[in-house]
């Protein structure tokens, strides 16, 4: 048997510009056990893992293997000690076969391909920890299951002893879950050592033999899976904010009359959407925004958020179910309709997603605005300058010279211009997608101040966003989003951050559920 | 179609499809690895010329057909040169390319126009000549480009798919980025398929000059360099498939040059259309079945960006 | 605004960074062209001078360089209007075909319609012809069926033998058996000419088109919303441009301007529809829209070095018994110059 390897990291700290990602982090990977690495999007966990397997230096700290310090440059040193990772995205062709692929990668490769050797050595691994893949089979064609398979068999044949594998769960389906649990145990036994870094806690509760959580860039706490049990991890993964008790304060912005149930803006029944490449397909949802009030969707990133959003604006198509728009069914709607109808969007990646970085500020501002400023053949420059000023100066944000190209705004600047454009016109419906990641307090506040405004004079929001404080403090109901569905729905007040946290990484049985 | 005419297609077909065949093989081999030459038609003429010149001042069309296989290579480099090294964009490189070689092919062939070679010499298996329904038509009486082209095509073919530069080759044209996260040097490996690729084109060039028509005469390729890259994508980017598809637009213009020895009523313009139009069907048919069967590299320059 | 990236590079005025561009060329052509002469045995200060004698200085000379430019700046203007959208347009060579097919079958179709009424129709026809043409493409590509370059690149042969088709058949002059062409056109489909010179109003023609290029591309909404679909198609799409709508019409406006390049050289300089009308213009066009970066000054500025190159063949050919072969070798390798002093440049701006 090949030797095992013990992996340490010793007083890790990382620091990318004003966000301390990795915080004086130990940890300890032995061999013949699953160490699950826990934690919530943003905690640390990947950038831990990077640095373990030499893609990023950290800042302080060092890293021992079998005890002796290892100077990791590049992945190549990585590998060179028997560390491999299997990424989130898989570095694979989906053109190859199995067999191909790992070829590719096998560093004793003979000139003239022996195709029946190669399998050979693929089945051989394969019969043994239960990685069973076809190896004539093109990679396109397999689940996302068997891709992983093929990665982790790639790492296998390439002598790897430790095996750091970055949310591997995140597309599988539940019994390909169970089959990679599997495998686990059975290279476990086998004295390989691996690094299992995820958000879910059943998974972690399944198979972990010890766990590590972190929360902000430090380590939260370490137990062995006999201490374990959902509470205290969900404890240990988001702290005592005491954030819905917060929430149950009353909000002194808030105006008194309520959501008027009559008229809802938005209305979604039974929507479902296909899923597209590596995004999740969104199923039955069922979602109601009425005039007057702020809705806000929790959940992890990966959930179908992203979709939902394409889903409302009219990019992706209905594969089930209804769209309505204020009463009107607007399923089949064109992007642009849907926009001139009221509805704004203020989506996560402003520069990729909102604005065309070769333009001018002045250009981008009145392409988001359809024909209102249209005025011959030309555009009626004046009156949309004036309007967007305005609407610059009721956010309180600073005007930026308009002539200047978008793609040199700093994010924080783009993401203000496009809030201003979406805002300039009185929406009535307002999806926004992490509207104040990566803003400073002042226009955060501000961003939030607008979003209450909307609901104050009768419009409704939708706010998705990953700050539980921040949906706390804004949603007149919140939505968890799992899997591409929702898994629950609270009152304002009504809910707890471990609640809703059980809901947001897949526990079903949430507590306390209420529709 | 009555036999005479058949078999006439047949002959006609091997001998035009030959230079096709040639082109295509080494344009398939350039295209696995991700690149685009548009200029291959420069190629071609780059090899016709050399080898007429090298066969006309030396006597020998052996020299002739080893000078033309070494300047499409070279000439290929230089391409290589400036898209892999200088990134330069493929497709306005490869007109430039097409430019240069209508230029240099000119230069070189000069002279030589009107010259009288020897061209390669021709073999017919006697038991083959034997059969009078053979003896009547140039069937199997072929020089040694012809004779080696199937072979020719079944070693591409082995070197792409059985052997570990054909693997890494095909990698780069994939998915650069996996073949560097495998330790392979995806500019070395280009350059490697280049090479290859020229030579072949140089050598489909040289059939033309030295054994199809014994003569030079600018621009006498008249545009197979695009037939074959139409060929490539016609037999999706696989070299065995290209053998029926050089045989098939070889045969499309031996029925049309045969039609008119016959005196029929076909118009000539209207077969020859039929290679370009059905390549339009076939990817329409495929439509996006077709994204599957190019290389992935070849994405961004050539199928756009969606 | 803290946080904006500013670079000293930026505060160079673009007029002035365009400028150094197009000088540099034009420094690399001659010093280029200096260098093959003399490896040709040519004595390379006699052959500027003859070259500028002839183009130049001669009135003749420079009428002819107006010739060739007319229709190179239309070829260019097809490929340049597309780009703007990131789509690329190989298949200029095709829509010039089927411009001079259509405007000739408009030519040939109505011989008793006078000059005023005809020629509004014979280049209305000739951007039509181009337009569908392209559109095709268009269609396959907004369908995201086959890629434009691939598509327009295999319909620039389907073109020409249509015309041939038609000139060995349906239009067969009964004149002229062995150089098979259409009977020549009656005189009202005929561009007028200008100064005792072959410049035809297609050079108006050109012109025009260049400057409604520019017109549409800076000054209209349409212009915005393509140029908006170049820079992000994606955000574009989110923000309710009709993207798809966009790309067929691009790709038939691109191919309707080389359509017009074909009806000036069949009614303006031939007089009738024949083979071989297109010694590369489409391609020509490709070149001098991508070397300018799809700006139309620069468009204007290498379609004029294009013309004096090629100009410089015919002459050099008489005078220095050069072959015009050199020509496309000059032309290849200030186009090998260009791009290799510039890593991954872009078609589109």
């Amino acid at each position: 048997m090949a030797d095992s390897i013990s992996l340490e990291a010793r007083e890790i700290s990382k620091r990318y510009g004003s966000v301390q990602a990795n915080e004086r982090v130990d940890l300890r990977l032995a061999p013949g056990e699953v160490h699950a690495l826990l934690g919530e999007n943003g905690a640390g966990k990947t950038t831990l893992s990077k640095i373990l397997y030499g893609f990023t230096r950290p800042d302080s700290g060092e890293i021992l293997c079998n005890g002796t310090p290892a100077s990791l440059h590049s992945p190549k040193d990585a590998r060179a000690l028997g560390i491999g990772m299997v990424f989130q995205n898989f570095m694979l062709i989906p053109a190859f076969s199995v067999a191909e692929n790992i070829a590719l990668f096998l560093t004793d490769l003979s000139p003239v391909l022996r195709k029946g050797k190669i399998e050979g050595r693929i089945q051989r691994l394969a019969e043994r920890f239960g990685l069973r893949v076809d190896p004539g089979a093109p990679v396109r064609q397999l689940s996302i299951g068997d891709q992983q398979k093929v990665e982790i068999l790639k790492l296998l044949l390439a002598r790897a002893r430790v095996l750091i594998l970055d949310e591997p769960t995140k597309v599988l389906a539940p019994h390909e879950v169970e089959e990679l649990f599997r495998v686990f145990a059975a290279l476990k036994a086998d004295g390989y050592a691996i690094l299992f870094i995820t958000h879910k806690l059943r998974e972690v509760l399944a198979c972990a033999d010890r766990i590590t959580v972190m929360r902000q860039g430090r380590v939260a706490g370490r137990l062995a899976r006999g201490q374990a049990d959902a509470g205290t991890l969900i404890s240990m993964m988001f702290g005592d904010q005491g954030v819905g008790a917060r929430a149950g304060t009353a909000d002194p912005v808030r105006s008194a009359s309520g959501p008027t149930r009559a008229t809802a803006l938005l209305e979604l029944s039974g929507a479902g959407a296909r899923a597209a490449g590596t995004e999740p397909a969104l199923t039955s949802i069922h979602l109601r925004i009425c005039a007057g009030e702020i809705v806000g969707v929790a959940g992890v990133s990966g959930s179908g958020q992203k979709e939902l959003g394409d889903l409302i604006l009219g990019l992706r198509p209905l594969a089930a179910g209804r769209k309505l728009l204020q009463g009107v069914d607007a399923s089949a709607w064109s992007v642009r309709r849907v926009r001139d109808s009221g509805v704004a969007f203020v989506p996560e990646d402003c520069l990729g997603m909102a604005a065309v970085p070769g333009m001018s500020v002045r250009e981008n501002l009145v392409l988001g605005t359809g024909r209102r400023y249209w005025k011959g053949v030309s555009v009626d420059w004046p009156s949309l300058e004036a309007r967007m000023t305005g609407s610059f100066q009721a956010l309180d944000f600073p005007i930026p010279r308009l002539a200047m190209p978008a793609g040199g705004l700093s994010g924080g600047n783009l993401q203000r211009v496009v809030v201003a454009r979406e805002m300039a016109h009185q929406p009535r419906l307002v999806v926004a997608l992490y509207p104040t990641r990566g803003l400073d307090v002042r226009s955060a506040l501000s961003v939030r101040d607008l979003l209450r405004k909307v609901r104050d004079l009768d419009g409704g929001v939708l706010l998705i966003s990953e700050d539980l404080e921040e949906l706390a403090e804004m949603s007149d109901r919140l939505l968890v989003m799992y899997g591409g569905t929702i898994v629950g729905e609270f009152a304002r007040g009504a809910w707890t951050a471990e609640q809703v946290g059980h809901l947001m990484t897949g526990w079903k049985e949430a507590t306390d559920v209420r529709r | 179609m009555s036999a005479p005419l058949a078999l006439g297609v047949l002959a006609g077909a091997v001998l035009s499809g030959t230079s096709l065949l040639y082109a295509t093989l080494g344009e398939t081999i350039v295209e696995r690895g991700g690149i685009v030459n548009l200029g291959l038609e420069g190629i071609l003429l780059v090899g016709a010329s050399v080898g007429f010149a090298l066969a006309a001042s030396t006597g020998s069309a052996w020299l002739g057909l080893v000078g033309a296989a070494l300047a499409g290579g070279l000439a290929n480099l230089l391409f290589g040169w400036l898209v892999v090294s200088r990134k330069a964009n493929q497709l306005a490189s490869g007109l430039a390319m097409m430019f240069f070689g209508i230029g240099v092919s000119a230069l070189v062939g000069g002279p030589f126009v009107g010259a009288v070679i020897k061209g390669l010499p021709k073999w017919r298996p006697s038991f083959l000549a034997a059969l009078p329904w053979v003896k009547a038509t140039t069937l199997f009486n072929y020089d040694i480009l012809i004779w080696l082209a199937v072979p020719v095509a079944l070693l591409v073919w082995w070197a792409l798919f059985k052997t570990r530069w054909g693997l890494g080759l095909r990698a780069v044209g994939e998915s650069p980025a996996a073949a560097f996260a495998a330790g392979r040097d995806p500019s070395v490996i280009q350059y490697q398929g280049l090479f290859a690729g020229g030579v072949l084109g140089g050598l489909a060039g040289a059939h033309l000059s030295l054994s199809l028509t014994l003569t030079w005469a600018e621009g006498m390729t008249a545009g197979r360099g695009f037939i074959a890259i139409a060929l490539v994508i016609f037999s999706k980017w696989h070299p065995l498939r290209a053998i029926v598809g050089a045989l098939v637009f070889g045969g499309a213009e031996a029925l049309q040059l045969e039609l008119q020895a016959r005196g029929a009523d076909v118009s000539p313009f209207l077969l020859d259309m039929i290679p370009y139009v059905l390549t339009l069907l076939v990817l329409l048919a495929w439509g996006g079945a077709r994204r599957l069967a190019a290389p992935a590299g070849l994405g961004r320059t050539f199928y756009g960006s969606d | 605004m803290s946080g904006d990236r500013r670079s000293a590079a930026r505060r160079i005025p673009p007029a002035v960074l365009n400028a150094g561009r197009y000088g540099g060329i034009v420094i690399i052509v001659l010093a280029v062209f200096g260098g093959i002469l003399l490896a040709a045995g040519k004595n390379p200060i006699k052959a500027y001078a003859d070259t500028f004698t002839y183009t130049l200085a001669n009135a003749y000379g420079f009428s002819e360089l107006l010739v060739r430019m007319t229709p190179i700046l239309l070829t260019a203007v097809a490929v340049a209007i597309p780009s703007r959208l990131g789509l690329i347009n190989v298949g200029g060579e095709g829509q010039f075909y089927l411009g001079a097919w259509l405007a000739s079958a408009g030519a040939l179709g109505f011989p008793h319609l006078p000059a005023w009424v005809l020629l509004p129709i014979l280049t209305l026809l000739g951007f039509i012809g181009g337009a569908l043409w392209a559109a095709i493409p268009g269609i396959l590509r907004a369908r995201k069926l086959v890629n434009e370059t691939i598509s327009t690149l295999l319909l620039n042969y389907v073109a020409p033998l249509i015309v041939s088709y038609f000139i060995f058949g349906p239009w067969r002059s009964p004149e002229s058996s062995a150089y098979p062409q259409s009977p020549a056109f009656p005189a009202t489909a005929r561009l007028p000419s200008f100064f005792n010179t072959r410049i035809h109003a297609g050079l108006l023609i050109a012109l025009a088109a260049l400057l409604l290029y520019w017109f549409l591309m800076e000054k209209t909404r349409w212009g915005l919303q393509m140029r908006s679909i170049g820079g992000n198609q994606e955000a574009s799409q989110r923000l309710g441009i009709p993207v798809a709508a966009w790309i067929v019409i691009a790709l038939a406006i691109g191919g309707g301007m080389a359509g017009l390049a074909g009806m000036g050289e069949v009614s303006g300089i031939h007089g009738r529809l024949r083979q071989g009308l297109s010694p590369g213009y489409g391609f020509t066009g490709f070149l001098i829209s991508w070397l300018a970066g799809g700006r139309p000054l620069g468009i204007l500025f290498m379609a004029f070095v294009f013309a004096i190159i090629t100009s410089a063949g015919d002459i050099l050919q008489i005078t220095q018994g050069l072959p015009y072969s050199v020509i496309n070798i000059l032309l290849a390798l200030l186009l090998f110059v260009f791009v290799a002093r510039r890593p991954a440049q872009r078609i589109a701006r």
